[in-house]
């Protein structure tokens, strides 16, 4: 593809369009539809394609694998720590009433943080499954 | 606020560990780390089983909602009881994990093969504490999909079809399972399982109900191995990494049964399944997979693969229990989970003992090993004398009571089953026997030396256990006992 001089072009305007489109959809989850797993997916999409179109070492010096590892733990820590935060302040599991002063507030709040590590964690599996595949017969 | 929470905790902590192993640098920490989980869980059941023994139920509201909208955890004795088995299972195989997975699995992918066992025991433990069935189903997912990487990463290239044959299978299996939890909630418009358990009461006769019912049971059985749907079994235990196919061995078709019991008994009712063929459909597949599956085994070649058809077998006396629908068969039912777990435990570790040293658990490389390895061979043989259910073992005690609970319905047929079932595993535990004692040493076997005590150690403790509760039935006895009948069993036809 290194070559091919309108793809390349189209790829570079089009990767903050998709990227932007994945952040909409990710704070925009809990108005309308949406949330973190779309979301997630979408922003992988943004990387999948640059990686078609630019090659798929240029986009590993972005993100290599083991930062990839560490983000889709990450985003499971964040959801479950959520969860255990509330407990430790009294509540139940994910009870997110507690997390502000105002119920809706902290629903809002908690909903908001599931969501993000939710996104996270897809986003970073979508793309390590794709490195795999894609680089697959490499030494 | 740990006992507060100790329901939620249980499910929660190797959630929270399982991410942090995947990126854990090296192969001890993680070990480290997995075996800390493991017994916490351990202390966290054995705590929560004393708090149900006496028939009292703990309720738990995730994230505040009541049920029947929140999901809800609703511990009773059984759950407990099955939770207990996972994490017992869990922490004595850790010990045992360290040098045999070192030796199976490459160094660097050791962290995740941790993580994904922590990932597996999440589903697990979900499965025995959740009281909502969509919650059971993702659970149950969570647990299949660990255990398929799990299989996969065994040392021979064809553990991938292994695992790709119980892949295919198990995720039918789901999605019956799904399917059918998703007609009734149609019908009802509720998840909780005490919900639907009231719920469905005045609508048994509806058509979609059937029709969801019996999407749930073939799913079910799919996941239990029962026969005829158990052919993913056999190779997926053989081709799995050793500490693998001890855990799965001894917990995953355990939880399985579980899931029939909770979803037969306790979301329809014993009335429903005796109404139904379903319980005639249990007695008949129960009865044939006991003796199919027992003479199969005796045909086996490979000592990991024996005992997968023992296995299946084992899970056939278990499903007969459920088949006779008494509070005295699924007592039977469920102390033989339990007992089963024990001996199913002790005999993977001693296979995967003699894989360590060997290389290998088919029959031509194991010829008069028994002098070489002497404790890891009476380990095998004491655990095989309680899976015919010799008297002084734990295995005579689940018999007993299959026996018994035959004969309360005065089903002779059943109970000629289980003796000749009995005879058969005579059959195969022979042929063991003579392998491992009888047979001249060949070269690979002559100069062999005994297994580490890292994995003696665990195994004989289970082999303990195997005796110990074969005098000793206050626990399973009781709590199987409490459990059976807080299902509701025997409540309408007495």
């Amino acid at each position: 593809m290194k070559h091919n001089l309108i793809l390349r072009v189209i790829a570079k305007y089009l990767f903050p369009v998709i990227a932007l489109f994945a952040f909409y959809v990710q704070f925009h989850g809990d108005y309308g539809p949406g949330g973190g797993f779309q979301a997630g997916v979408i922003l992988s999409v943004a990387f999948i394609f640059y990686a078609l179109v630019f090659g798929l070492e240029t986009t590993e010096q972005v993100l290599p694998p083991y930062l990839l590892r560490l983000l889709a733990s990450t985003g499971i820590l964040i959801y479950a720590g959520t969860g255990v935060a509330t407990m430790l302040m009294g509540g139940n599991f994910l009870d997110y009433d507690l997390l502000a002063k105002n119920p809706v507030a902290g629903q809002h709040l908690g909903i908001m943080m599931i969501e993000l590590g939710v996104g996270i964690s897809v986003c970073a599996v979508m793309l390590l499954i794709f490195f795999v595949i894609a680089g697959r017969g490499r030494s | 606020m740990i006992e507060q929470n100790l329901s939620l905790l249980l499910v929660i902590i190797p959630l929270l560990s399982a991410p942090v192993t995947a990126i854990l640098p090296n192969a001890r920490s993680a070990w480290l780390l997995t075996l800390a989980v493991t017994w916490t869980c351990l202390i966290l059941a054995g705590w929560q089983i004393t708090l149900v023994t006496d028939g009292s139920i703990i309720s738990y509201e995730l994230g505040g909602w009541s049920p029947p909208w929140g999901i809800e955890y609703r511990i009773d004795a059984m759950n407990a009881f099955v939770a207990l088995i996972v994490s017992g299972i869990a922490a004595i195989t850790l010990p045992y994990a360290l040098l045999s997975v070192e030796k199976e699995i490459p160094l660097e992918k050791i962290p995740l093969f941790y993580s994904a066992f922590q990932l597996c025991l999440v589903g697990l433990l979900g499965i025995a504490q959740t009281g909502d069935v969509f919650n059971l189903f993702v659970f149950l997912e969570i647990s299949s999909l660990s255990s398929y990487a799990l299989i996969a990463m065994g040392e021979q290239r064809r553990s991938l079809t292994a695992a790709y044959q119980y892949l295919i299978m198990g995720t039918i299996g789901a999605t019956f399972l799904l399917i059918g939890i998703g007609l009734i909630y149609a019908e009802t418009g509720t998840l909780n399982m005490l919900d639907l358990n009231q719920r469905l009461q005045p609508i048994l006769d509806h058509r979609t109900v059937h029709t969801g019912f019996a999407f749930i049971v073939v799913g079910i059985a799919l996941k239990l191995a029962l026969f005829p749907l158990h052919l993913w079994l056999p190779n997926a235990y053989k081709y799995a990494p050793s500490v693998i196919s001890v855990f799965l061995a001894a917990t995953a078709t355990k939880v399985a049964v579980y899931i029939m019991l909770r979803m037969v008994f306790g979301v329809f009712s014993d009335e429903f399944v005796r109404k139904t063929p379903t319980d005639h459909m249990f007695l008949l597949l129960g009865a044939f997979g006991v003796i199919m599956a027992s003479a199969t085994a005796i045909y086996q070649r490979d000592v990991k693969r024996l005992f997968a058809y023992s296995s299946i077998a084992q899970v056939s006396y278990i499903v007969l229990g459920i088949g006779l629908s008494s509070v005295l068969g699924v007592t039977a039912a469920l102390v033989h989970v339990f007992n089963h777990a024990l001996m199913k435990g002790a005999l993977f570790m001693a296979c995967g003992a003699l894989v360590y040293r060997l290389g290998s658990s088919r029959f031509e490389n194991l010829n008069g090993v028994g002098r070489q390895m002497p404790w890891t061979c009476v380990a095998i043989f004491i655990a095989s004398l309680s899976l015919i259910g010799i008297p002084g073992t734990a295995g005579f005690i689940s018999k007993w009571y299959f026996v018994l609970a035959a004969l309360e319905q005065e089903s002779w047929p059943i109970a000629l089953v289980i003796l000749l079932g009995s005879l058969l595993a005579v059959g195969y535990v022979w042929k063991i026997v003579e392998l491992l004692f009888l047979r001249p040493a060949s070269d690979s076997t002559a100069t062999v030396g005994e297994a580490p005590a890292a994995l003696l150690v665990p195994m004989w403790l289970l082999v303990i256990a195997n005796i110990y509760f074969g005098f000793n039935t206050e626990l399973t006895v009781n709590v199987a006992d409490t459990a059976a009948r807080m299902l509701g069993l025997g409540m309408n036809h007495e």
